[in-house]
Parts: C-alpha cells; structure tokens; sequence
C-alpha cells in the first residue's frame, strides 16, 4: 500500500506555498510523525510530518519548488517490504484555474458507496508549527472560498495615483504593515496596540518586523481583553497619543463596542469639541471561510451608521497603503475594515513618497456605461468578475469602489448613476439595513429621475454564516448573482 | 505583594484612625472647596425641580471629602476621569462654576456647548477628562491616560474614579490586570457610597472590600475613611506617590455616603431615614472641617460665615448665569461630529 503526502495548508487561506527542504531522502523509513520536509509561505514556515510508517519511496516536488497548491502530491511512502520504485507515481495535478474549483464545490458529495477506497485516499498529512506556530483558533486564518480574486497584481485605478508613477507589486498585508511604519517613523505619538502584534508579528502577520524596527514600546502587546485595551486606547487617544488598535478580527470588537461607540465616537461631540480621539481601530473584517457564524460577519453596515466615525474598507494594496497611512493622521476615530481572504492579494503600490488617499473619496475601478456596480473591499472582486462576465456580451458595467463607507461619496456615487441609469449595490454583509440599502435610499434621493429601473442590491444572505462548504457558498454573493441583478436592472 | 504591604502599611499609618492633621490654611482650603459642592449640589438640585436642568443629575452630596481630598494630594497636571456623578470633580479641577452649571441647563456656554449635559463634561485645560454615563467605561480609559504618561515619562498620574457598584463591571478587572502588567500611573479610586442606585453594597458584591479588588493583580489597595479630607489627602498622597515612582497602580477604597437619592429622580426608598440622618450627623465630612476650624480657635464663626456667603454668591451667581445664558445656536446641532 502507498500513501500520497500531499502539500499541506499552513492555514486555511493558504493556496499554494514553497517547499523549503527535504529532512529525509529517497528510502528513508519514516515512521508516523516524522517530521520529513519543511514548507513555507509569505506568512510562516512549517514542518511537514509524516502520517504513516514506511519508506519515503518517491520525491515528488524538489526542495526549492515554489507555488505548490495545497494537496499536490509531494512525496510517496510505501508500506513495509513494498519495493519502493514500485510505488505507484500519481500524476500530479495542475493547479486548477479557481472556476474549476467552484465547480468542482458544487458537485455532490459521493455516495457512500462511491467512496473511494482508502489506498487511493492521499493521507493529509499534518502540518506542524516550528519557526512559526499555528495562529491560535481564534485568529486561526481560513482556507479561502471559491470567491473570485481579481487579475494579479492589478494596477489600481485612482485619481490619486500621477499617469507617471512607478509601482511595486505587494500583498496588502505588506502594503498595511508598510503604511503602519511610515507612519510610525513619522510620528513618535503613533503606536500599535492588540493581541499578538508584537512578539508573535500579528495573528495574520500584519505587523510582521514592526517590534524589530520599534521597541515594545511602541508595538504593545495585550492580554485577550477587547473591552480593556479599547479602552485604554481611547484614553491614550484622549491624552494625545495616535493608537492603532489592531483587532484579531472585528469579530471580537463586538466586546469593545460600548468604547467605540460610546467613547471614542460620540466624546467630540460630548465635550463641545474640546476632546478628540486620534484612533484607528483596524482588523480584518467579514467572512473568512469556514470559520461558521461567530467568525463571519461584515460589520460595515453597523459602524457606518454612527456620526462620529469613520469608516474604510478598502479592496486593493494601493488604497490599503494610501489610505490607511490618511486614517493614522486622521484626528477622529477610524473604523479600518480589512479582509482576511485579501491580505494575500497583490497588487500594485505607487511608489510615491508619503502615498495618501484622501478619506471619502470613492474611485471609478472601471468604467463604463450601461449599468453601475458599487461595492467595497472584497465585495469588489464579484463586482469586477461580473463586469467582465457582462463585457462579453457587450454591456459595459462601471465599477465604483466606495472605499470609504462614512463619510459616503454619494456624488460619484450619483454622477455614475446618471449615466448609467442603473445601478447594482454589491456587499458581503446582510441586507436589511446595510450599505446597500443606504446606497438604494441615496441613489433613489439624489438621481431618481435618472434611474430606468430600481436599484437592486447583491448581499450576503440574511442568515447567519453556515459552517457547511456548500452552504456557506450559498450564503455569500456570487459573480453569478452580480451578473444577473445587472440583467434584471438591464431587463435583459 | 512585599512591596505592597508595605505602602500599605506606610499609608495606613499616614491615613489611619488619626489622620495627619491639616494645617490652617489646608483646613480653609478644604471647607471651602467642599462647601462649594454641597452649595452648588444644593442649587443644582433645586434647578432641577423648577425644571431648568433636564435628563439625569447625581448629584455628590455627602461625597464631598473624597474628591477634595484627592485633589490636594494632587498635581495640576495629574489627570482626572469619572462617571456621571462628576459636578464636583469638575468644580474640584477649577473649572468654572458658572459654565458647568450652564451645562447643566443646556446653554450655550456650558463647558460642552450644552451638548453634553451632567453626565458629559471635560476640560483639557484643566486636565479633566470626563464625565462618562457608562458605568465603568472611566476604568479603562483612565488607565490608557496613564498608559500616555507612561509612554511620555513625564511623570503625570491619572486619578481614575467609579463607584463600588462599577466595581462589578467586568472592564474594570481587565483594566487592573494591563494597569499591573505595565506598571501604569494610576490610582483607581472607588467611591463605595454603599448603593449602586438602589443595590445596597452587601447585595451587590461578593467581596465588598473593595480595597482588596486588585488583589488577584498585586495591585496595591487601602480602606480610607472617605468622609474625613485629612485621611483622604494621606491616602491619596501615598497612593500617587507609590504611582509617579514608577511602581504601577494603587486602589483606594474611599468608605462614603450620598445623602441623595442616586440620581434626581431616585426617592431612595432601599434606606431608612434613620440610616441617613445618622451619617449626617456624625460623619459630614464639612462639618468634621467646620468643628476642628472652630476647636483649633484660629478660625472664627465669622470668618467661616464670610466664606459661606461667599461660596454662595459663586453658586447664585452660577445659577444666575445659567438660567439667562441662551441656548445653542440651531446650527451648534452640525458641529463637533467629527475634526
């Protein structure tokens, strides 16, 4: 019998990663729990143990091969007495464009019946933390969902950007991460406060080398106490300090809403002016994937209803960068919605010196005429693919990225839609009462006698998050969704 | 805990049965301030039956000496933060009578426009941070006030204050466990006036030592007769002390007594008349000043009686200013949203 050790995912939302090195060769025996190579990511390195006793028969994939997906065939063990280069080779599978995945998700699970005989099940083997140990469940990252990642490393599209500009092509995890130290650089009263942003370099890697160049000082590390450090930041706000408070997810943040609310959001206003409250509270926000209910919500809806914030929720690296670095000089409190499955997106970042994009401004990510999309963040990548699904068939959607949710830019927001005529809200979060709705009410307020149909709103769905795959793809919005809202408003 | 029982012992000695005795013109200065309370709670509340003040007004009747107290222990650049029974504590810091009265009637000049009411005022000027209507919100962000003087090192304490019934929120427990952790300049104050609105401390709370709340933090704590300023001052002044060395935080349990319902609208039927009377009597921490002013014989009735008319007129005046002073501006309704 031989057993396939598949490439491993370090995370959930690991796709694809490096393998470092071999810890054992071709004929070795290995028993279960051997550790026998070492892989890594962006993020963190790993060793790979072996799950069963045999020989480590074949080396699939060479120390030093990048971009390996999860689940290829790395090596072969084969059962005691079983001749090694008898070992049967698997045919090591592509790596699938992610509609073919999608596809793939969709169809039913085999009967039992059908099952698979466990010779020819590949063993998952299991990933264990060395250099970097596993995030802790609570900030564990998730392997991504069929959703749809936009062109790599897109040039972004912004009017803050000059036509000369040259760029760099990062994650958006590192474009935070840089917005984060240029800012800290600048401004001795800038600091990072949060569960394992210092010694651990961010649960999702964000403040990766921001204790190595700062000090402890400025890179604080917490205890597991939302309710606490939001407020002990707001106070340090209050005295003068800028605190970046970073949230391993705004999940936990629901247990600090009364200091962001009512603290941080409404003491201007409470004191006349006199107090203000210099802080961003920053985190990845929304559905993650497979995390179920209580790891999966979008709270941009919630925060962008209260005077007194801000709120940002931007989709690409370059708006990342640009606008972040805008929140931490911002004198109000900045709500900075990020997203896990974007964090390992690239794209392209300016390379301007002291890169700002101004806060409330919304951009045109792609014009055209027929019908407008708007969206944020991840709700992006559906409004993108949609657009290009529908240039297909020659209808030319303009796509907006609100990326600032309060205050709205309900202008460009109009100013399209008077093109257009029609218009296709499109977020993760539910409906009722969300950034849709708002959209619809603003749209229907400011360009009603513009509109050639009602304005209609992709969501996710008006449950809470499954844990089950096929449901979980259910509840969130689709690029099918995207394109058929677009052919109703379009009464196509 | 060594070092601890060791100020605690330092300031249980200092603020013991016999509190260190004032001097003179510290006796005056208490009296004074304290009068100027009582007689500004008093008009207060008499605003609030003629329907000049609105919404919720607690006032501090009978807390008096703990907020004196402190204060003298006090440097002006030392930060002050409380919840909503907060009058005092703004009239304490110097702020000034007649626009923190005008903030109670919703004027134009009120501290905070009028935007904020009771519960909602501040002064940077006066190193005054609020005024907060959530019960043990003030915890937390007096500690991250402290964690900026920590940051700057420039050597400031944060005077943090709730009430024994804050003492039960949850936050307060994760703030004294950072406050411990990085050794953070503040002295948390409870102000154990026995009821939290209508909850008496005994029905209320588990351990109700409320000085022995930081224990499960190493946070050093005290029991201080709060209705006496002299024993309130040492308290305060070892517990700011051991905070501007660099040794983290204190806690004082200040044993009080609100003569008034909690708030306006509180009849406070959960205690006996007799309970009140009783405290009044024999604990009013402005007539403990007033007795020892007159036994020392270096202050006369007439001396006092022309602080009284004095501290009157600043409150009629106060109360004069705030009822004429015009409301806000219609368009004060868009403004301070945001910077």
């Amino acid at each position: 019998m031989t057993v396939n050790v598949l490439m491993p995912a370090l995370s959930p939302t690991m796709e694809q990663g490096k393998l470092a090195k071999w810890l054992k060769s071709e004929g070795d025996h290995v028993k279960a729990g051997d550790v026998i190579a070492e892989i890594e990511t962006d993020k963190a390195t790993m060793e790979v143990e072996a799950a069963d006793e045999g020989v480590l028969a074949r080396i699939l994939t060479p120390a030093g091969t990048e971009n390996i997906a999860v689940n290829t065939p790395i090596a072969v063990i084969a059962g005691e007495g079983e001749e090694a280069s008898s070992a049967e080779v698997p045919a090591a599978p592509a790596v699938k464009g992610e509609e073919e995945r999608k596809g793939e998700k969709e169809r039913a699970p085999p009967a039992k019946g059908e099952e698979a005989s466990s010779a020819e099940v590949p063993a998952a083997p299991f990933a264990k933390g060395e250099e970097e140990r596993a995030p802790p469940a609570r900030g564990e990252e998730q392997r991504p969902p069929a959703r749809p990642a936009p062109a790599p490393a897109a040039r972004p599209v912004a009017p803050e950007i000059p036509a000369d500009a040259t760029f760099a092509s990062m994650t958006m995890r590192e474009a935070l991460r840089d917005a984060m130290a240029e800012e800290m650089r600048r401004d001795p009263n800038v600091f990072i406060i949060g569960e394992e942003v210092a010694e651990y370099q961010g649960a999702y890697k964000v403040t990766q080398g921001l204790l190595q160049e700062f000090g402890a000082r400025r890179v604080v590390d917490t205890p597991i106490t939302e309710h606490g450090f939001a407020g002990l930041s707001v106070g340090a706000a209050f005295a003068g300090l800028r605190p970046i408070v970073e949230f391993m997810t705004f999940n936990f943040a629901m247990q600090a809403m009364d200091h962001l609310i009512n603290s941080a959001a409404k003491t201007l206003y409470m004191s006349g002016g006199q107090i203000n409250c210099p802080i961003v509270f920053r985190g990845p926000n929304g559905a993650a994937a497979r995390v179920a209910a209580q790891h999966s919500q979008d709270y941009a809806a919630w925060f962008a209803q209260v005077p007194g914030l801000k709120v940002i929720a931007p989709s690409n690296a370059s708006d990342a960068k640009g606008l972040l670095k805008s929140a931490i000089r911002d004198p109000n409190p900045v709500i900075f919605l990020e997203n896990e499955i974007l964090y390992g997106r690239q794209s392209e970042v300016p390379n301007i010196e002291d890169f700002l994009i101004p806060i409330g401004k919304a951009r045109v990510a792609r014009e055209g005429k027929d019908v407008t999309f708007v969206s944020f963040s991840i709700g992006m990548s559906y409004a993108l693919g949609a657009a290009d699904e529908l240039a297909k068939e020659g209808v030319e959607a303009e796509v907006i990225d609100l990326r600032t949710l309060r205050p709205m830019d309900v202008a460009a927001i109009v100013a399209s839609v008077k093109k257009t005529g029609r218009c296709v809200a499109v977020e993760e979060g539910w409906p009722q009462c969300g950034i849709g709705a708002e959209i619809a009410a603003k749209v229907m307020a400011e360009a009603f006698d513009y509109l050639d149909a009602p304005v209609a709103r992709v969501t996710g769905k008006d449950v809470p998050m499954p844990y089950a795959a096929n449901l979980e793809k259910l509840a969130l919005p689709s690029i099918a969704e995207v394109v058929a809202a677009a052919r109703a408003v379009l009464y196509r | 805990m060594a070092a601890a029982s060791k100020v605690e012992t330092e300031a249980g000695e200092a603020a013991g049965a016999a509190a260190p005795a004032l001097d003179p013109e510290q006796e005056l200065a208490a009296y004074r301030a304290m009068l100027l309370i009582r007689r500004f709670e008093e008009k207060a509340g008499q605003m609030y039956g003629m329907g000049l003040i609105g919404g919720f007004c607690h006032l501090y009747i009978g807390q008096e000496a703990v907020v004196v107290g402190v204060r003298m222990a006090a440097r002006d650049s030392d930060q002050f933060i409380t919840a909503y029974r907060d009058h005092a504590h703004m009239l304490t810091c110097g702020m000034d009578p007649k626009r923190v009265m005008a903030e109670l009637t919703g004027r134009r000049s009120g501290y905070s426009k009028g935007k904020g009411g009771s519960m909602h005022m501040f002064s940077r000027e006066k190193n005054f941070f609020g005024g907060h209507g959530v019960v043990g919100a003030p915890a937390p962000i007096g500690a991250g006030l402290a964690f900026a003087n920590r940051y700057r090192g420039d050597g400031s304490v944060s005077l943090t204050f709730f009430g024994e019934g804050a003492a039960n929120q949850g936050q307060v427990y994760e703030t004294f466990n950072m406050a411990e952790l990085w050794k953070l300049p503040v002295v948390f104050i409870v102000e154990n006036n026995r009821y939290a609105m209508g909850t008496s401390v005994e029905r209320s709370s588990a351990q109700t030592e409320f000085s022995k709340r930081g224990v499960a933090f190493n946070i050093p704590g005290l029991r201080v007769d709060g209705m006496d300023v002299r024993a309130v001052k040492a308290a305060a002044g070892a517990a700011i002390d051991w905070c501007r060395k660099g040794n983290g935080p204190y806690l004082l349990e200040m044993q009080t007594y609100r003569y008034r319902g909690h708030s306006m609208s509180d009849p406070a039927k959960y205690r006996s008349r007799e309970e009140v009377q009783k405290m009044r009597e024999e604990h009013d921490p402005i007539e403990q000043v007033r007795a020892r002013l007159i036994a020392d014989g270096r202050t006369s009735e007439d001396e006092l009686k022309k602080i009284d008319a004095a501290v009157r007129k600043i409150v009629a005046d106060a109360a004069d200013f705030a009822s004429e002073d015009r409301e806000p501006d219609p368009s004060e309704l868009w403004t301070d949203v945001v910077m």
